[in-house]
């Protein structure tokens, strides 16, 4: 019903009828209102103004309208119109806004009409209009894209009990998934269709076929589990595809499009990355003024006002409280120099002892890998031998995490930034992993190609030797063609290593949901169940929850994409099984993180580290890029197997399309183009720009900090002119102190006295004025003039209300303790904003 | 409901009509479903500080009462709806400073004195730090933020600090009024 009624009215206003009667008595009756309980003077002066305007413009509504006047009504109109569209910036009551509101639409459309009176009116009402329908078209669609942003609400939800940090692990996989949804549309569109519908059907082709000695255990599971049979001579993987220049009645030049869809896959994720960070880039709003407000931001900020969980705000409560008495006693000690040497020490230490675990674990599984090379060639091996590398490596990711957590506690760095830490030291150690599965790959691509040579021989002796059989008897008849299933096979090195990456993956995944449903599930339900009939308090104690581990999922999470990157060119298939991973992974970890984690002990806000990810992620593609790049590059296609079974290299297509399918002039200017002359010049001339483009923005920063200090300055001159300070050199106020007797011996001395105790705390002299610099070097040079004069102005503002006009005279000041561009150097958390920037 | 839509940051037709639905069904009695008429029908601050997205809010009851009429903090659905449009995350900064300001100001003196700056630091901490403590942190506030020596923010002070805060934008009370969403 009301709904009904609102719609009504909305109907009847976007009909641009002047307002009905009822809103006429309405507005009336709320002017009259908002008249009683005006907020301030000058908004009611504003309205007043308007309604002068308003009814001004009434009357010489019936007389003709001149020039001028035309102009000033039209200047009104707008006005109204920008005051409509500005309406909900200003901190009116809501009664007020909707009178205000509703007058001056009533104004607009009362008068949009009648300017075009006399000057081509139907057109600019038409304009009008049509304009009007846009807003309300693009209004609507703002409405849906917002309502169909998928998942928010589950994720708000995981953020109001877990605090942003965990939700920001959400966010970071919605937007995974987002990426891997466009790369599978371009390769199930741009590949797998033209390929599955246009091309030659299974069994049609060798390549396409299950061999005859495979075709008993073709259809077994295990044999599809591990991705042989009839999955791996289907579409999922390269071998399937054909070479044939262009299929089907469309030409459609597939082996072309295999390529171009294989480089796109990187460009695009690379795009979408470096659009992310550069987004990210600037929103944050970082700029240098980062230790002025620590307790301000402190008490005003750090109420997450998201939480509705009882649990959750405890656990806030509890932080803030921590966060406050870490600040105030980091105050209370930041003059001591000791603390920063040992801090640094410590860290050092810490930072020696790690790369030292790193090295020896590059080591050991470098040396391990070495020796599984020797093992594939004896000849009994045992089962040890046979998984050692395995083994070694699930070791190492299990103690490794843990013991580097352990050693980053001597570091005592804020968790957000610890966070990112153990992060970084994860990821070198996981390298190896990489590291080590790449080069058995290698070895294996390697084989395989040795190998080749060898099948190629046999293959087409076959061949002949069948054609000489079937065609002895009758010369004439043509041969009857072998089964496709029979021709001898060569060893598709490129199936082979799609086939690895995956299983990779699938087990990955597998791990992955093992985990978490015992790691997380099968524990909370053992805490939660047996703690009634065990000894001591296993929610309190030992096992207890499980807290949700970011740092793991992260990780997991870029790694799991690199894999998919390193392996979409050679099993088109990898990234629906990525997509689908992905969204039954956010179904899944929701409800694992509601049902079964609790919230951390510190909850800590992840305000900038959204940058960090992409830059994982940036490291990443960079990575699994080079490897694919390299096989395309210098490894020769197999013959049979392929697109490009048949070229030299696979990049030879490009060569071939360009020549037979574009005009004459084309393949000139690519050879013109591809011509080392030309593109050294153009490399130099990037890295040139790169230069040129760093400096200048450096010269922004640096022009940005001078501003800033001048504005500072300028606030001070501001400060003082207020407060009536005609000089504020430190020299003339020591004269005048001598001068003006002392009538302010009584009420100072304990005023004095306290801004002595606090000064020593380094942080008031050079509190407001002095901060603005962050940045060592010249700014300090000249800001020594402006410190010098600060320190006088804190003690004339601070106690004004006493009169007091300067210093007390023949108090020690501060000047021979150590004015620091940045006080708040001492402090622990704070210590390094940037880091977390 | 077009007025609504330029007046507020939500921009959803069906989020206004669900916020009616909240804001009904707190006082079924009392809240007509039709609004047709502009009833003048206020709540009670008592009923809105329990619902679940204040609950926790350490500073609830000021909020409400710097969003209400009467400043009593009984809201009409005007003002419930400006309530959660404020703070909703499409507000611009300025306008959240505003009422931030509003909310902090614990005597309504436009002023936020070091009285006030005690009784937020209680609020946050539930009262877990000594008095010292309190005091050291209140005059570290005002040191910091007291750009016009008053010994008091104002609200120039204020917008000035929290202009620079890089968390002030996030935290706050997203579209939690959904409440049958289809994911």
């Amino acid at each position: 019903d009301e709904k009904k009624a609102r719609g009504e009215r909305s109907q009847k206003r976007d009909r641009g009828k002047t307002a009905p009667n009822k809103d006429q008595k309405e507005s009336e009756n709320k002017e009259k209102k908002t008249m009683k309980r005006g907020k301030e003077g000058e908004n009611k002066q504003k309205k007043d103004r308007k309604n002068s305007i308003s009814s001004s413009s009434n009357s010489s509504d019936e007389e003709s309208l001149s020039e001028e006047e035309l102009a000033m009504l039209k200047e009104q109109v707008e006005q109204k119109k920008k005051l409509i569209s500005t309406m909900r910036n200003k901190p009116w009551r809501m009664v007020k806004k909707l009178s205000v509101l509703r007058e001056a639409q009533d104004f607009v459309e009362k008068f949009e009409g009648a300017l075009g009176k006399g000057k081509g009116k139907k057109l600019y009402a038409y304009k009008m209009m049509m304009a009007k329908k846009w807003v309300k078209f693009k209004r609507d669609f703002e409405n849906f894209k917002t309502q169909c942003i998928p998942w928010e609400m589950k994720i708000k939800e995981v953020e109001s009990h877990f605090g942003s940090s965990v939700a920001s692990y959400f966010i970071f996989l919605r937007w995974m998934y987002g990426v891997n949804l466009v790369l599978f549309g371009l390769i199930f569109g741009l590949v797998i269709i033209p390929e599955v519908l246009m091309g030659m059907p299974y069994g049609s082709l060798p390549r396409k076929t299950v061999p005859r000695a495979e075709q008993a255990t073709a259809m077994d599971f295990s044999v599809l589990w591990d991705f042989e049979g009839y999955i791996k001579y289907s579409a999922l993987f390269y071998g399937y595809y054909n070479n044939q220049r262009t299929i089907g009645w469309l030409k459609y030049r597939l082996p072309m499009a295999y390529f171009m869809v294989g480089i796109s896959v990187f460009g695009y994720s690379l795009m979408v990355v470096i659009r992310s960070m550069a987004r990210n880039a600037n929103e944050s709003t970082a700029d240098g003024d980062d230790d002025n407000f620590i307790f301000s931001w402190k008490m005003f900020t750090s109420w997450d006002y998201l939480i509705g969980n009882p649990e959750t705000a405890d656990n806030k409560f509890a932080s803030i409280t921590t966060s406050f008495k870490e600040s105030i006693v980091d105050e209370q000690e930041s003059n001591k120099d000791e603390n920063i040497h040992l801090r640094r020490f410590l860290r050092v230490l810490a930072n020696v002892l790690i790369i030292c675990c790193l090295c020896g674990s590059g080591y050991l599984i470098y040396f391990v890998v070495k020796r599984s090379q020797t093992f594939s060639k004896m000849q009994n091996v045992g089962w040890y031998e046979r998984n050692e590398v395995e083994i070694v490596m699930s070791l190492l990711g299990m103690f490794c995490p843990p013991l580097f957590e352990t050693i980053a506690a001597l570091e005592n760095y804020h968790p957000r930034i610890g966070l990112k830490w153990q992060l970084g030291r994860i990821f070198a150690l996981f390298l190896g992993n990489l590291y080590t599965f790449l080069l058995a790959l290698m070895d294996d691509v390697n084989e395989k190609l040795a190998e080749e040579d060898v099948v190629k021989n046999i293959t087409h002796w076959t061949l002949l030797g069948h054609h000489n059989s079937s065609a002895g008897n009758d010369s004439t008849v043509t041969p009857r063609p072998l089964d496709p299933a029979d021709v001898p096979r060569g060893p598709c090195w490129e199936t082979t290593v799609g086939i690895e990456f995956v299983r990779l993956t699938v087990s990955d995944i597998l791990v992955t949901y093992i985990t978490i449903l015992v790691g997380d599930f099968i524990r909370a339900c053992f805490v939660r169940f047996v703690n009634y009939c065990w000894c001591w308090d296993l929610e309190a104690g030992f096992p207890s929850y499980a807290e949700f581990d970011i740092s793991g999922n992260v990780l997991g999470l870029v790694f799991n994409q690199g894999m998919i990157w390193m392996g979409s060119f050679y099993a088109p298939g990898l990234v629906g099984i990525n997509v689908l991973r992905l969204l039954t992974s956010m179904y899944f970890q929701c409800w694992a993180v509601m049902s079964s984690n609790v919230p951390h002990e510190r909850v800590f806000k992840a305000s900038k580290s959204n940058n960090f990810y992409m830059g994982l992620v940036l490291l990443i593609l960079f990575l699994s890029l080079l490897p694919v790049a390299y096989t395309i590059m210098s490894l020769p296609p197999s013959f049979d197997c392929g697109p490009f079974s048949g070229k030299k290299r696979m990049y030879d297509v490009i060569q071939e399309t360009i020549e037979l399918d574009f005009p004459l002039f084309v393949a000139k200017i690519f050879s013109y183009v591809a011509n080392p002359g030309l593109i050294i010049p153009a490399i130099l001339l990037m890295v040139l720009t790169i230069y040129y483009l760093n400096a200048v923005s450096k010269a922004y920063q640096r022009a940005n900090a001078e501003l800033k200090k001048k504005m500072q300055m300028q606030r001070e001159e501001e400060k003082n002119k207020r407060n009536n300070k005609a000089n504020t050199n430190p020299m003339l106020q020591d004269l005048e102190d001598l001068l003006t007797p002392s009538t302010k011996t009584e009420s100072p001395p304990k005023q004095a006295e306290d801004k002595k105790m606090e000064s020593p705390n380094g942080t008031s002299p050079v509190g407001k004025p002095g901060r603005g610099e962050v940045l060592p070097g010249s700014p300090m040079a000249n800001s020594r003039g402006a410190a010098f004069t600060s320190p006088s102005q804190v003690f004339v503002t601070q106690p004004r209300t006493l009169g007091i006009r300067a210093p007390y005279p023949g108090q020690p000041r501060p000047w021979g303790h150590p004015l620091r561009p940045v006080p708040g150097r001492g402090r622990g958390q704070p210590c390094y904003p940037r880091a977390a920037r | 409901l077009g007025n609504y839509f330029q007046l507020f940051f939500y921009c959803l037709f069906l989020l206004v009509y669900r916020l009616h639905g909240r804001y009904h069904e707190m006082a079924p009695n009392v809240v007509p479903m039709d609004y047709t008429k502009d009833p003048d029908v206020k709540l009670p601050m008592q009923l809105i500080i329990n619902m679940p997205e204040l609950k926790e809010n350490p500073f609830k009851e000021r909020i409400v009462a710097s969003f209400s009429e009467d400043g009593e903090g009984s809201l009409s659905f005007n003002d419930f709806v400006d309530m959660f449009s404020v703070l909703s995350e499409m507000a611009p900064r300025e306008l959240k400073a505003i009422y931030a300001f509003k909310i902090y100001d614990f005597n309504t003196d436009n002023f936020i004195c070091k009285a006030d700056l005690e009784k937020t630091l209680n609020k946050l901490t539930r009262e877990e730090l000594t008095d010292e403590e309190i005091t050291l942190v209140c005059e570290k506030v005002i040191e910091e933020a007291d750009m016009d020596g008053d010994g008091k923010l104002g609200f120039a002070d204020f917008e000035n600090m929290i202009s620079k805060a890089p968390d002030f934008l996030r935290y706050s009370l997203g579209n939690q009024v959904y409440q049958q969403k289809p994911f």
